[in-house]
């Protein structure tokens, strides 16, 4: 640990530290080298989330580098959560990236096994997966604690990041899912961002399983929120997207709206989720996937009355 | 043992379209077993690259032959008399065979017929199914004798991932989630515990490192 009691000294860890309940959005680079649009797309969550994520090529569709576009993130001022998969890269090129990451000014990043290329528009590729994801998060972690590459070899000013996780309550065999969780915050994962939640018995239930298990005491465990903006979009992750668990009766409650009204009536679940989310023990965010959707952020952010963001300093 | 499937037939007609004579060359040995090229396929190829040669009126003779087994240089020797009176050879083995072959006759021309695809056995009549990935560092038995490197679309080494569902890969419904297996079994067993660790990053310099890889048995090295 530095000298100022912080592991990398983010803005979100700082956040958590202090036990404030965080607050972090995402925004997925452009599919080209549009800065304009990326820019345009971060102010969107400026003051209103503590870290945005960038994704890494998700759905392993090729994009701007997470690396860059968290780096242009730093340079307007705004906290990127750099995004990392274990798909693309080898070790060598894992560590380089982190390296080159902590030199830009990154200090957050989220290890992820990466979705499989299959899904992308690069199906051909050949994947990598030198090493998973929680090795991922175990590589990091020696690199700022130790200051020694995978390898044992020192490192001439070791990258210090505040090291983020995924997890899913919802994706099979239900009952490991929370071991497969304490194995990511024994191999050093500091905070863990789930999934999308839709089911909240389930996701009580998770919970309330990582608090028996005292993992809430080791870890930041962040809720997933993406709000729906329709009712396409609900049938469409319910039936499509491996691991996700959207219930009948959300998709009835869109149903019952106007279709004009459903992103509104999407908006308020999501709202009362993280009013939810706020007094679950063991909750100590939210992490809101507002998935081409950054300009509802503030009203978001608002209406759930998470404003303002706490200011941090030292 | 080995698994392989046959080519599409244009794509081994376009790599003979130049010759009237050929050698097609079977194998005993795992493509037998998987029926890919032993002595009936070699029958049935030959017959349909005649009859599709007859019938573009440039007839094409083809000799039929089963080795053995093409990745023994003995038994590789078993053309040695008449390999050169053929304008090429095809052999119906792995991709083990036509290597065997070409290097034992360097004047000769030598097409694969097949397309080598794992190791792995039968999961079903007519079902082949992937088992080994031949990585150099056997480590199924943390997993109860299954293999995540093999059998996991992301060869997770602390699975399953985020896209397991219902004991289904995220990549397919027809793909099995091997990681679901394995933590069921655990499960099943009261081991669970097992799974409670974080693996080492695996040494792959056993796997693809440095050229062919070599086993080198002291004690039949003559």
């Amino acid at each position: 640990m530095s000298e100022n009691g912080y592991k990398a000294g983010s803005n979100l860890e700082k956040v958590l530290k202090a036990g404030h309940f965080a607050f972090t959005g995402e925004c997925g680079p452009p599919k080209g080298a549009n800065v304009a649009h990326l820019k345009e797309k971060m102010e969107h969550l400026r003051g209103m989330v503590d870290a945005i994520n960038v994704t890494d090529n998700q759905t392993a569709v090729v994009r701007m580098s997470s690396k860059a576009a968290s780096a242009l993130m730093v340079q307007a001022g705004l906290e990127p959560n750099f995004q990392m998969v274990c798909r693309d890269r080898n070790r060598i090129a894992m560590q380089s990236d982190l390296l080159g990451a902590y030199a830009l000014g990154i200090r957050n990043m989220l290890c992820l096994s990466g979705d499989h290329q299959h899904f992308g528009n690069h199906p051909q590729a050949k994947n990598v997966y030198d090493i998973d994801s929680v090795q991922l998060i175990s590589m990091v972690k020696q690199m700022r604690d130790d200051g020694k590459f995978i390898n044992g070899d020192e490192i001439d000013v070791p990258p210090k990041f505040f090291i983020g996780a995924a997890a899913n309550p919802f994706a099979d065999p239900v009952e490991y899912r929370v071991y497969r969780l304490a194995n990511k915050i024994d191999a050093g994962a500091d905070f863990i961002q789930t999934q999308c939640i839709y089911n909240m018995d389930r996701f009580r239930e998770f919970m309330k399983r990582a608090v028996d298990m005292g993992l809430t005491e080791k870890c930041a465990i962040l809720a997933g929120v993406t709000p729906m903006k329709s009712v396409g979009m609900a049938k469409y992750m319910a039936k499509f997207v491996p691991g996700m668990d959207v219930p009948e009766a959300l998709i009835k409650r869109l149903q019952g709206v106007e279709k004009k009204l459903q992103a509104e009536e999407g908006i308020k679940f999501a709202i009362e989720q993280i009013e939810e989310f706020r007094e679950m023990p063991g909750v100590a965010g939210v992490h809101l996937m507002a998935i081409e959707w950054e300009h509802k952020v503030p009203e978001i952010a608002e209406r759930a009355g998470v404003l303002p963001r706490p200011k941090l300093d030292g | 043992m080995i698994i392989a499937d046959r080519k599409p037939l244009e794509e081994i007609q376009e790599m003979i379209k130049d010759c009237s004579k050929v050698m097609l060359v079977g194998c005993k040995g795992c493509v037998t077993v998987c029926n890919a090229g032993g002595l009936k396929e070699v029958q049935i190829l030959a017959s349909i690259l005649r009859i599709a040669r007859k019938k573009a009126g440039r007839p094409l003779e083809i000799e039929e032959r089963v080795l053995e087994r093409q990745c023994d240089p003995e038994y590789v020797e078993q053309i040695r008399n008449d390999y050169d009176q053929f304008d090429a050879i095809l052999s119906m083995a792995c991709g083990v065979g036509p290597q065997f072959l070409s290097e034992a006759y360097p004047n000769q021309k030598f097409y694969p017929t097949v397309n080598t695809k794992f190791m792995g056995g039968a999961v079903k009549h007519g079902i082949w199914e992937e088992r080994c990935a031949g990585c150099g560092t056997c480590l199924i038995h943390h997993f109860d004798g299954l293999c995540p490197i093999a059998r996991c679309s992301k060869s997770l080494q602390h699975g399953p991932c985020g896209g397991s569902a219902n004991g289904k890969c995220e990549v397919s419904k027809e793909i099995e989630c091997i990681w679901d297996i394995i933590v069921r079994k655990k499960m099943e067993q009261g081991r669970l515990e097992d799974l409670r660790n974080i693996r080492v990053a695996k040494d792959w310099q056993s796997a693809r490192d440095g050229g062919p890889r070599r086993s080198i048995r002291e004690e039949l090295v003559s």
